[in-house]
């Protein structure tokens, strides 16, 4: 494959690229740390971090807007983005360990779509629910949703995408394209049936954002992810072997049919999860695993922690972006993600072509 | 090793009809054929990756009722061919057999490993970027790696090797089987898929000739090795020789009777 041309450096003679993943983790924690004072720190209101903390350190009351500012708007809106840029870039390294070829990505292979469209019918349809059900199921409806709708996608884009242990990429695309058309139509049919409240709610799956992030999605969302983000790393051994083959797996011990089906169940939570919080954001999936392997390797025991650490951090900065290109106005966040990611994309395509076709 | 009545059906074909196969430990014990004739999915059958129906024995258990982990301890399977996913080091490659066998993680196994089959200062290369030669000694020194004590609490330990010599120079090839001789002398089980006969007599304790999914012959290489099993297994008439010593039989092609 050429993705290793550019290498080389990195991994001369004498070094180990298990350590130089060590030192990036704490790279990346740092990068994240930093990113999210940043990101506490900057908005579009007089707002400012330092003045609060001169307050705070100073011993006085915050006043009422500051207070709401920071701990009700930007705060949660902080948190959701470091879940959602960690679940969505993990849940790539995955499905691209599971899948055996660097351009798997959640929302290029219609997983996200499957989320999307779970989640919608959720909203809409939710309400047609018996009222116990709408009542055990609460707020976490339309992440049970969005995780059973990403869940399905999977499982059907693995069936029809490998046979035998061997995993066609064109074919993998392919059906992501078409699962990703199916799950369209049927969001397209929920918005139909949608009243204007609801639609209100609706329109930023299209695009995915951070904009409407409170407390409550935190809390929808947090414990899926984490749950999912801790058994991420036990999958590491696991899909290194894969790489190797599914029968060469095997016989170095690995269970190979359970790391599939937990693979294939961490990322439908992750994902599902995230859809659900902030809808369709593309690409970090594919972005970040990509310059993490091109920095460190393959080794998911590294890959998957600093996949997480840097998703994070994209997504902040990404949230960024969109606060600032357009302001006051914002853009939303999938816009700025598609803008970078997209070209990426096609030139991993293009090296892949070149090389050694798909 | 053993296996009893092995019958493999893929698609409406019955490629294996009723294979009995054994193989001990301290033996080199070599499996040969034409192509086609099923050496390959006999492996696939005795290692599980293939459904048959008969019974694999690996020192006196049924491996149908053994855990992956349990058999990735006692047997390391060398794969005919392997491309691998994602640019991995040739380290990084061999590492893998480490943390199947259960040895210690950070040993310095590996480098030993690969300088055995001889890619001493290849660890920090990307796998992808070998020669086919070198990639198949890469994952021998895997297989060696996961199974690196012939014996292992008084347990014979198994490579099992599909064609290891099937893309070497003569000079590997001896590297090759010279290990494969000395990991059956220290007291292991070798079985080997091979196609150079006179590698194989050389190096083979014991050969099961393969055609047409079943067992041709079965015994020392001067047993199996004569020329009317070779004239109607392989359909050429090739003359065996024997050289003075351990009169170890030879093949002469060229003085193949036209
Ligand atoms: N998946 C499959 N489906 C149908 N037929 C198969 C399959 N795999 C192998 N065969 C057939 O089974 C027969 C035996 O194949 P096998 O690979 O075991 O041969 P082999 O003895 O290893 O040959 P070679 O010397 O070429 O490696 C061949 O005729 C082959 O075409
Ligand atoms: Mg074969």
């Amino acid at each position: 494959m050429s993705l290793a041309i550019d290498a080389p450096a990195a991994a001369g003679p004498g070094t180990d690229r298990r350590v130089q993943a060590r030192r990036l983790t704490v790279v990346l924690a740092a990068l994240l740390a930093g990113m999210s004072v940043f990101s506490l720190a900057w908005g579009a209101s007089g707002t400012s971090l330092w003045g609060a903390l001169g307050d705070l350190a100073a011993g006085r009351e915050l006043s009422r807007l500051d207070r709401i500012i920071l701990f009700d708007i930007r705060l949660p809106r902080l948190v959701l983005g470091v879940l959602v840029g960690a679940a969505l870039a993990v849940s790539g390294a995955l499905l691209q360990g599971l899948f055996r070829n660097p351009l798997a990505d959640p929302a290029i292979v219609g997983v996200s779509a499957g989320a999307g469209l779970a989640a919608m019918a959720a909203i809409v349809l939710g309400t047609a629910l018996p009222a116990a059900v709408q009542q055990a199921a609460g707020s976490y409806l339309v992440s049970i949703a969005a995780f059973f709708g990403s869940w399905i996608a999977i499982l059907v884009l693995y069936r029809i995408s490998t046979r035998g242990g061997r995993t066609s990429v064109a074919t993998m695309l392919l059906a992501g394209i078409a699962i990703s058309a199916l799950a369209n139509a049927g969001t397209g049919m929920i918005t139909f049936m949608a009243d204007d409240s609801q639609l209100r709610d609706l329109t930023f799956w299209n695009m995915g954002s951070l904009a409407g992030a409170t407390w409550a999605k935190v809390f929808a969302a947090a414990p899926v992810i984490w749950l999912a983000l801790l058994a991420a790393p036990f999958l590491a051994r696991g899909l290194n072997g894969l790489a190797l083959g599914e029968a060469a797996a095997g016989h170095t011990g690995i269970p190979v049919q359970r790391v599939k089906n937990t693979a294939i169940l961490t990322v439908a939570a992750a994902t599902g999860a995230a859809v659900a919080v902030s809808g369709g954001i593309g690409f970090v999936g594919i972005v970040v695993p990509h310059l993490l392997r091109l920095a460190t390797g393959p080794d998911h025991h590294s890959l998957l922690p600093n996949a997480g650490l840097l998703g994070a951090s994209l997504l902040l900065a990404a949230d960024m972006i969109s606060r600032v290109a357009v302001a006051p106005a914002e853009l939303p966040i999938g816009i700025i993600t598609a803008v970078l990611g997209a070209p990426f994309f096609l030139w991993i395509l293009l090296r892949r072509f070149g090389s050694m076709g798909i | 090793m053993q296996a009893y009545d092995i019958r493999v059906t893929l698609g409406r074909r019955a490629i294996l009809k009723g294979v009995d196969f054994e193989a001990r430990p301290g033996e080199v014990t070599a499996i040969a054929g034409p192509n086609g004739s099923g050496k390959t999915t006999l492996l696939r059958a005795m290692t599980g990756e293939v459904p048959f129906s008969g019974r694999v024995l690996l020192n006196g258990h049924d491996t149908a009722a053994m855990k992956p982990w349990q058999l990735a301890a006692i047997r390391a399977v060398q794969p005919q061919s392997a491309a691998i996913a994602f640019p991995f080091t040739v380290l990084e490659i061999v590492r893998l057999g480490l943390r199947a066998g259960l040895a210690a993680a950070d040993s310095d196994l590996p480098l030993r490993a690969l300088a055995q089959v001889d890619l001493a200062g290849f660890a920090h290369r990307f796998y992808q970027d070998l020669s086919g030669g070198e990639q198949q000694r890469v994952q021998l020194a895997r297989v060696m790696v996961q199974v690196w004590e012939p014996v292992r609490d008084g347990v014979p330990r198994w490579l099992i090797l599909d064609e290891p010599v099937a893309s070497l120079d003569i000079g590997h090839q001896f590297t090759v089987m010279d290990l494969a001789r000395s990991y059956a002398a220290r007291g292991g089980g070798v079985v080997a898929v091979m196609h150079d006969l006179n590698l194989t007599a050389m190096f083979a304790d014991r050969i099961t000739l393969v055609h047409a999914g079943r067992v041709a012959a079965d015994g020392v290489p001067a047993e199996v090795l004569t020329h009317d099993t070779l004239a109607q297994v392989y359909g050429c008439p090739v003359p065996v020789n024997r050289v003075p010593p351990a009169g170890v039989p030879y093949l002469l092609p060229q003085a193949r009777a036209v």
